[in-house]
């Protein structure tokens, strides 16, 4: 197997806020070029923030202790500037969780498309225009002028997701991080959305790391899943796998919390109180 | 027997709250600061013909126009030295300020008793009532407020009644408003549904459940309507409308001096520095009180 | 759209007009201390007298006195000035130029160095800094230009007597200006020397009343600006590679703007309100200092007018703040 185009090894952070409450405990994941990667967890696992250490924005207030980013052989953590800058919004690109506040209300849709193409990649306006345009027609929009003509505000949210999706893909990244971007959508759109992300995927080879609290989009989309809780990786393995048959305890809990819309009289069953405690013991002592 | 009220149902009992706010009050160093200064010049005006060195009033044409002490030329009882009639300029100060702090609070007052009234009425009423109290605030506020204090005080004749009443009938548009915003707010709250269910008339529910809530933000505002009504009291004075010339103002000590700058210099510093201070200390203290009694209030 | 919230404002604009109209009106008429009776000279009959009153319209009914100066008002004629004997419209047309070229000249310094000092705050972003920014905004912001002027006195006049105190120009140097609008006059002529002396003597007033505004803007904007730059839409431009100082300008500015403006616009209103007093410390000739004149002087026909000027420009400022606002927001402009 060729080596993965992503290789985090025993990344910790802990808060710099008050009591240094560890954010990360040893994280270790592989991701393989033009494969999907699922990042699950409840709120608070840690997911946001390997998303944020990989884009390069990670706040002043989470400190990484100890462990390497290898991207393509190389350790993002201590590149200087002058390189990570061609990685970070580059070869590592971000679709956005909130189709609503990542666009910016007072531009146009064509200036906020062609802002990377023409600071990264040196087009001018005319080129850039051409190149957005064929961006556009890729994620399905039949009027792609009148789009670029438009104001956030004139456009759905799913039309939204849709453009920061073309914005994603448009410089060629080795890597796309996926920050919940259903989460703010309906579940009608939510479907489309991530068909269209699996198809620009498969069409550009570029691998995805899905940031995710939802198990029923890792089934739809994600070919590998790795499952965090208080910062520390549980299980990880196959999406098929894992989903069929569940080592840990705490993933077996997980998908049998899940709504069962065949049979509606069943009632929900959260994961239990008991194992959430036991499973914290066991990560503070040192996990895996 | 004392009244029940639906807030008081919901919150905490009044003597832990108002014992947290008082806490809360002098934690913030604005307001001790500030409010500390006010407290300091209060007892000055107060105890003034005690504190005062010489009669403000008193002129020696032998001792006119005489530096502060420490600079040539100066005479050791003269603190602030005189200005060109040989009054100290130390003890009109401290004459002065009891103006300029009867005018605060009393004008400061005055126009946040016009402003809360009108503005409950206008936030509560809504409809025709609101229509008219605010186009009456859009059409006060098309004057500038210094012209229309001068023609008010010409209006009125000069002295201190004169000033007050302008400076409260031009101000009361800035607590209207304020007022006018929190009443309307507010009166979306549970609480005043729960009055209103209970059967409370509007006026208790004004004055006895949305009232108490806006007492916070109103402080703070008559803490800074004070500092401006200082000011006007001194423009006032400045331009030779307010008191009769007799009374020692800091605006017209300002004015006195303008004339004679160059050479008594100190005649028109130390008001000057009176009134920075006295301005700064009402908006700080103002600023405090916001900042205080505003997260208690959310708690 | 547009057309008809501009058409609303101006309709409201005209009820406001009129009811200043009034109230001006009522409230002169309650004044004790007749002006006629400082005019006449000792020994005038009692024809005289009325003949004089009848002449200044200050005969009749309160009523029928307000219609007689509504119907000369809107042909334009605000009657004569009881105190400088002229007509009042060609006294406000000669003064009026020097308070809005003192007015724009404060707007244009506190936008300037206002907006500067918010975008170098906002590009500090929580350092000590802007910690130093947040202080003096606190410090200017209390303090009113009726202060700032004496103390600019004080330093500039006594202290370091580098700026004339008083006046608009140096009568000698500008004596050869033909049209009330020296600044722009002594520009297009190519007057340098009028020119200068217009900025020795503007500098002063301009700062006693552009630094309270200059604050306000500062710290609107900035709180404006720190907002626009936590949004998700400025990490996604950083991503992008951007400067900090184009993010700032190209991103969070545009998204700025809006709730500024309104904030400025009111005390742009206040600011021309404050003329009245700044240009009697500076005996600026501006309408200002007419205003406090005529007031004293209980000049009836010249205080109506002086105050519909003021409410017009007041109401000016409001509609073109408004119009500003929609200007920086598509989403007003395409609903």
């Amino acid at each position: 197997m060729t080596a993965p185009i992503l290789s985090i090894r025993a990344l910790s952070a802990v808060s710099e806020l008050g009591d240094a409450q560890p954010i990360l405990r040893n994280v270790s994941l592989d991701l393989a070029a033009g494969e999907t990667l699922g990042l699950v967890g409840e709120s608070g696992a840690g997911k946001s923030t390997i998303a944020k250490a990989l884009l390069g924005v990670l706040p002043r207030t989470v400190r990484i202790t100890r462990g390497q980013i290898l991207f393509e052989g190389r350790d993002l953590r201590t590149l200087p500037r002058r390189e990570t800058r061609a990685i970070f919004g580059d070869a590592i690109a971000l679709v956005p969780q909130d189709p609503m506040t990542a666009l910016n209300p007072g531009r146009r849709i064509e200036a906020q498309l062609t802002d990377g193409l023409r600071l990264r990649r040196g087009m001018n306006a005319r080129e850039a225009h051409k190149r957005a345009l064929e961006l556009l027609a890729e994620v399905h929009f039949a009027d792609p002028e009148r789009v670029l003509r438009s104001y956030p505000h004139q456009l759905s949210g799913g039309m939204r997701q849709r453009v920061l999706i073309a914005a994603a893909f448009a410089l060629e990244p080795k890597i796309i991080v996926a920050d919940e971007p259903t989460t703010a959508l309906d579940v009608t759109v939510q479907k489309q959305i991530l068909r269209l992300i699996r198809i620009m995927q498969e069409a550009h080879g570029t691998a995805v790391i899905f940031v995710t609290h939802d198990l029923g989009v890792v089934a739809q989309i994600c070919d590998r899943v790795t499952l965090l809780f208080a910062g520390a990786v549980i299980e990880s393995g196959p999406t098929s796998d894992m989903l069929s048959a569940p080592r840990h305890a705490y993933t077996r809990a997980l998908i049998a919390a899940g709504p069962r819309y065949d049979r509606p009289d069943a009632g929900l069953k959260p994961v239990p109180e008991a194992l959430v405690a036991e499973l914290r013991l066991e990560v503070a002592g040192g996990g895996r | 027997m004392t009244e029940v009220s639906a807030s008081s149902f919901l919150a905490t009992s009044a003597p832990n709250l108002a014992v947290r706010r008082l806490r809360a009050l002098l934690a913030e160093p604005k307001v001790t600061i500030g409010g500390g200064f006010i407290v300091a010049l209060i007892v000055i005006a107060l105890f003034a013909p005690w504190i005062a060195p010489k009669n403000p009033l008193d002129q020696d044409l032998m001792l006119a126009s005489l530096p502060p002490a420490g600079l040539g030329g100066a005479e050791p009882s003269y603190y602030l030295g005189t200005d060109d009639l040989g009054r100290d300029v130390l003890s009109r100060l401290i004459y002065g300020a009891r103006i300029a702090l009867i005018v605060a609070f009393v004008a400061a007052s005055l126009a946040a008793l016009a402003g809360t009234a009108l503005g409950l009425l206008a936030g509560w009423y809504r409809g025709w009532v609101d229509g008219l109290i605010s186009r009456l605030v859009d059409i006060w506020m098309a004057f500038p407020p210094v012209l229309l204090s001068i023609l008010l005080v010409a209006v009125l004749g000069a002295g201190v009644g004169s000033v007050i009443a302008a400076i409260a009938i031009i101000d009361w548009t800035r607590f209207c408003r304020v007022v006018r915003a929190e009443t309307m707010a507010q009166a979306q709250a549970d609480y005043v549904t729960a009055a209103h269910a209970i059967g409370f008339p509007p006026f208790h529910i004004l004055v006895r459940e949305i009232l108490p809530n806006i007492v916070p933000a109103l402080l703070a505002l008559v803490s800074l309507e004070m500092g401006i009504a200082v000011i006007v009291e001194a423009i006032l004075s400045f331009v030779g409308l307010s008191v009769s010339s007799d009374t020692p103002t800091w605006g017209g000590m300002i004015a006195e001096g303008r004339q004679f700058i160059h050479q008594t210099w100190w005649v028109f510093a130390a008001p000057l520095a009176a009134l920075f201070a006295t301005v700064l200390a009402f908006n700080q203290l103002g600023d405090g009180l916001r900042r205080a009694l505003d997260p208690v209030l959310r708690r | 759209m547009i057309a008809l919230a501009v058409l609303r404002r101006l309709l409201v604009a005209l009820a406001t007009l009129a009811g200043v109209a009034i109230v001006v009106f009522v409230l002169l008429r309650v004044v004790p201390g007749d002006p006629v009776a400082m005019m006449i000279s000792p020994g005038a009959s009692a024809a005289d007298i009325a003949a004089l009153r009848a002449h200044y319209g200050l005969d009749g009914s309160l009523l029928s006195q307000f219609v007689v100066w509504l119907r000369y008002a809107l042909r334009g004629d605000f009657g004569t000035s009881i105190s400088l004997h002229r007509d009042v419209l060609s006294l406000l047309g000669e003064r009026l130029p020097a308070t809005l070229e003192l007015a724009t000249a404060a707007l244009e310094f506190a936008v300037i160095v206002g907006g500067a000092v918010a975008i170098v705050g906002a590009m500090a972003g929580r350092t000590w800094l802007e910690s130093v920014i947040d202080a003096a905004d606190g410090l200017l912001l209390a303090i009113p230009d009726f202060v700032w002027a004496l103390a600019l006195v004080l330093a500039f006049g006594v202290v370091w007597p580098l700026l004339p105190l008083t006046g608009r120009v140096d009568p000698s140097v500008g004596a050869g200006m033909s049209t009330p609008f020296y600044f722009a006059e002594s520009l297009l002529r190519l007057r340098f020397d009028v020119f200068f002396d217009l900025l020795k003597h503007l500098a002063m007033p301009t700062l006693a009343l552009g630094l309270p505004l200059a604050a306000v803007i500062a710290r609107v904007l900035k709180g404006a600006l720190n907002e626009a730059m936590a949004q998700d839409y400025v990490l996604l431009a950083r991503l992008k590679g951007m400067s900090e100082f184009r993010l700032v300008m190209q991103e969070a500015l545009r998204n700025a703007i809006g709730p500024t403006l309104a904030l400025t616009g009111v005390q742009f209103t206040f600011l021309i309100g404050g003329t009245v007093i700044i240009e009697r410390i500076f005996a600026y000739p501006g309408i200002g200092n007419m205003a406090i004149e005529a007031v004293i002087n209980r000049d009836l026909p010249l205080i109506q007018g002086l105050v519909l000027v003021f409410a017009v420009i007041f109401i000016l400022i409001n509609i073109a703040v408004d119009l500003l606002v929609a200007l920086f927001n598509p989403k007003l402009r395409y609903a």
